[in-house]
């Protein structure tokens, strides 16, 4: 007797949970802003990032001043005008060149000075003048590199046609592993496949559950036979589906439109956004909860989810640069550790020190999530 | 007539102000970020991890070595003995780099032959192998010039002096912080003016304040200029933030600033206002300010440069403001520049401005439910 009683209610629990789910699958279909944040969003970062965003310098604006021409300075001009680095421009004099560069018509100068055919000559260290704009501090450094490479490109053929081949005591031979090219589109598309889950995870699940706080639904949800579990897990599906469809839609179009190599197994993706899935949706469940009401919903999930993920989870900037202070901070955000699993498994394929560490850590971020969760939603309905 | 539209805007200010969470989201965050951001957001590398495999073991190679050590941007955290553990350290990310010096690295340097050096990096983090590599070549550089002024080696011919202006270390803060005096401020008033038509809508206040003598001018303007007070109070605490507790030095006119800041303002306000009259719901306006945010921030220049875009994606920077506003802030900043110079920033925002707040004033007319 007991045990149909017991059989009959379960599988009411099901048709409960069943029913939720469905609701939310439809009020997910019928919002334009849900699909435009589930599907319209991811489209337009892939492409921004794919096309938009690079590291990568080339035809850097260079004004070239140089006072005597001679066939030494055409030589080294030359090896600028031949990198695919630079888009030389020729200046008459150095202060032609420095206003040019404070209207910010280029980026860089190469000054040769009168004497430099002489020095050259006599063999004493000719000075070339770099002037760089170093407002923006990377590129100046990355310019600055490029300026060396044609320098040392210079030389080397400069040597050999003076029949003396350059030695230079030390001969840098320099390898790059996973990214030998260093295209700075491969390390940054996998790590957008975290931002997007974040967005649909944490953001869009923050502000569709706070709404039901601001319309009232959520008591009217209270009064009704569901339980606290079975509304959690009623709106968690929905959005679990449709943040793992957005990686996996992100994933193709980072394979097949910008080729980024994959080259670790589809399993560890899977289970890793799955595990990073379930944080995200617990962290939007949560500030769902605190907040109730949609305004600060939004403010908050932008806040706490969407700028952590992108500045401080070593998408674009590498956390081991950032001061002791912060790198500590980053621990609490978890698209840390799923950036980390991400460019490991895009680049350089399954190295599993990488994946236990960093899912063990969502694992327990999880944990704790999931039991703030329940007692905060507790503590609301009583 | 002009009491009818300071009647809405302080209307607009007590219904923003009115909900204490609210007021705490316009103030607790910016700070919060530009305090986390502005440390957070470097690509000026320290402490590189570095793994030593030398075989060699002579003086000249521990002399090498020390240099890397002693540089700030390099750590020797690991020393290897065989090849074989050189690709476990760099797969665990315990290591960026490895320095692998042969067992006749001493012996080719005395006899003066060409020693090679190799290197293994890291390639996840493009940027960040980039760079290393590039600090590493200039520690290369200063070891190959003193070696070869001390053993009598020829010094190569010419010579590199390389300087850099307006930020001579090379610190990306300078430019990262500044920069966020229009990204807060452009979340901000975004997101402030995106909400005010909406929230009226879903409560359906708007179409009551259609039908009060204010005309649609009047209501722009009332609903423009609660995003444009905030927008400045809000930048001006970030500015002084910047060059009180950064150190970032204002090198320009203030007031070159504050013109380009009106102008990026308001051409935020114009966009946030066309948001909110096209959005039905709240939810929907705030996901309009996020669809406008992302592609805006991106699209800046921002963290990566636009001359690195595309030809057709620059095209299309010219349609975000906070591109001009970039330019300005950080002209006024570290160039010193003043109106002369920044003249092709503002004129692009102005028209911006007026043509997004002209189409919002058109949408509040003609889009009714």
């Amino acid at each position: 007797m007991k045990k149909t009683s017991d059989l009959s209610r379960a599988a009411r629990g099901r048709m409960r949970l069943r029913g939720m789910i469905r609701k939310e699958s439809i009020q997910i279909m019928r919002d334009p802003s849900s699909i435009a944040i589930a599907f319209v969003l991811p489209v337009v970062l892939l492409f921004l990032f794919g096309y938009g965003v690079s590291l990568d310098a080339r035809a850097i604006p260079l004004g070239l001043v140089i006072e005597q021409p001679d066939a030494a300075t055409a030589g080294l001009a030359g090896a600028f005008e031949r990198s695919e680095y630079f888009a030389p421009r020729r200046f008459g004099g150095i202060q032609e060149a420095r206003q040019a560069l404070a209207e910010r018509r280029i980026d860089a100068i190469l000054w040769l000075r009168n004497d430099f055919a002489r020095r050259l000559l006599s063999g004493g260290e000719a000075p070339i003048a770099v002037l760089a704009n170093g407002v923006d501090a990377n590129q100046a450094r990355i310019t600055e590199g490029y300026v060396q490479g044609a320098w040392l490109a210079w030389l080397g053929r400069y040597a050999a046609a003076h029949g003396r081949p350059l030695a230079p005591p030390v001969a840098l031979h320099h390898r790059v592993w996973f990214n030998a090219a260093l295209i700075s589109r491969d390390f940054l598309v996998p790590g957008l496949v975290a931002i997007i889950m974040t967005l649909i995870g944490s953001m869009l699940t923050a502000m569709v559950v706070a709404r039901e706080w601001d319309r009232g639904t959520m008591e009217a949800m209270m009064v009704t036979p569901l339980r606290i579990r079975e509304v959690i897990v009623g709106k968690l599906v929905p959005y679990f589906v449709l943040g793992m469809g957005g990686m996996v839609f992100t994933v193709v179009l980072a394979v097949y439109q910008f080729d980024v190599p994959l080259r670790g197994s589809l399993w560890a993706l899977g289970a890793a956004s799955a595990l990073f899935m379930l944080v995200a949706l617990a962290v939007g469940l949560l500030i769902s909860i605190v907040s109730r009401n949609q305004f600060v919903a939004g403010q908050i999930a932008i806040v706490v989810t969407f700028l952590p993920a992108f500045i401080l989870s070593g998408f674009i900037f590498d956390i081991h640069s950032m001061p002791q202070a912060i790198q500590i901070l980053t621990h609490v955000v978890p698209a840390r550790y799923f950036v980390a699993i991400l460019q490991s498994l895009f680049l350089a394929g399954d190295v599993w020190p990488v994946y236990w560490a960093n899912m063990g850590a969502m694992a327990l971020m999880l944990a704790v999530l999931m039991a703030l969760v329940r007692r905060k939603a507790h503590k609301r309905l009583e | 007539m002009p009491w009818h539209i300071l009647a809405l805007a302080l209307k607009e200010f007590r219904a923003l102000l009115r909900d204490p969470r609210s007021r705490i989201v316009l103030i607790g965050p910016p700070i919060a970020q530009l305090i986390v951001f502005g440390y957070a957001a470097t690509f000026d590398l320290n402490h590189v991890p570095v793994a030593i495999y030398d075989e060699d073991a002579g003086g000249a190679g521990r002399e090498l070595i020390a240099r890397v050590a002693g540089s700030p941007h390099f750590e020797v955290v690991a020393r290897l003995t065989r090849e074989a553990g050189i690709a476990p350290l760099i797969d665990d990310k315990a290591v960026l780099l490895v320095l692998h010096l042969g067992p006749r690295f001493s012996a080719d340097l005395q006899r003066g032959a060409s020693a090679p050096l190799q290197a293994i990096l890291d390639g996840r983090n493009s940027n960040t192998a980039m760079l290393a590599l590039s600090y590493l070549r200039t520690i290369l550089l200063d070891f190959n010039r003193d070696w070869a002024a001390r053993h009598g080696r020829p010094a190569p011919p010419a010579v590199l002096q390389m300087r850099a202006w307006y930020n001579a270390d090379l610190d990306s803060h300078w430019f990262i912080i500044p920069g966020i005096v229009g990204l807060l401020t452009l979340v901000v008033t975004l997101v402030v003016t995106a909400l005010s038509v909406a929230r009226e809508r879903e409560q359906g206040t708007f179409d009551q304040l259609l039908v009060t003598p204010l005309r649609p001018v009047e209501i722009l303007i009332g609903k423009a200029l609660p995003g444009m007070v905030i927008g400045t109070l809000e930048a001006t605490f970030i500015i002084v933030l910047a060059v009180l507790w950064f150190g970032i030095p204002l090198r320009g006119d203030p007031g070159a600033l504050y013109a380009g800041l009106s102008l990026f303002l308001l051409s935020a306000v114009g966009i946030g206002l066309m948001i909110s009259a096209i959005a039905v719901t709240q939810q929907q306006a705030v996901l309009g300010a996020f669809l406008f945010l992302v592609p805006a921030v991106i699209l800046s220049g921002f963290a990566t440069p636009i001359a690195n875009m595309p030809e057709v994606v620059q095209w299309i920077t010219y349609l975000d403001p906070l591109r001009y506003f970039l330019i300005v802030v950080r002209g006024v900043f570290l160039e010193g520049d003043g109106y002369a110079l920044l003249l092709d920033q503002y004129w692009p925002m102005a028209i911006i401005g007026g043509l997004s707040l002209a189409t919002a004033g058109w949408l509040f007319r003609h889009r009714m439910y």
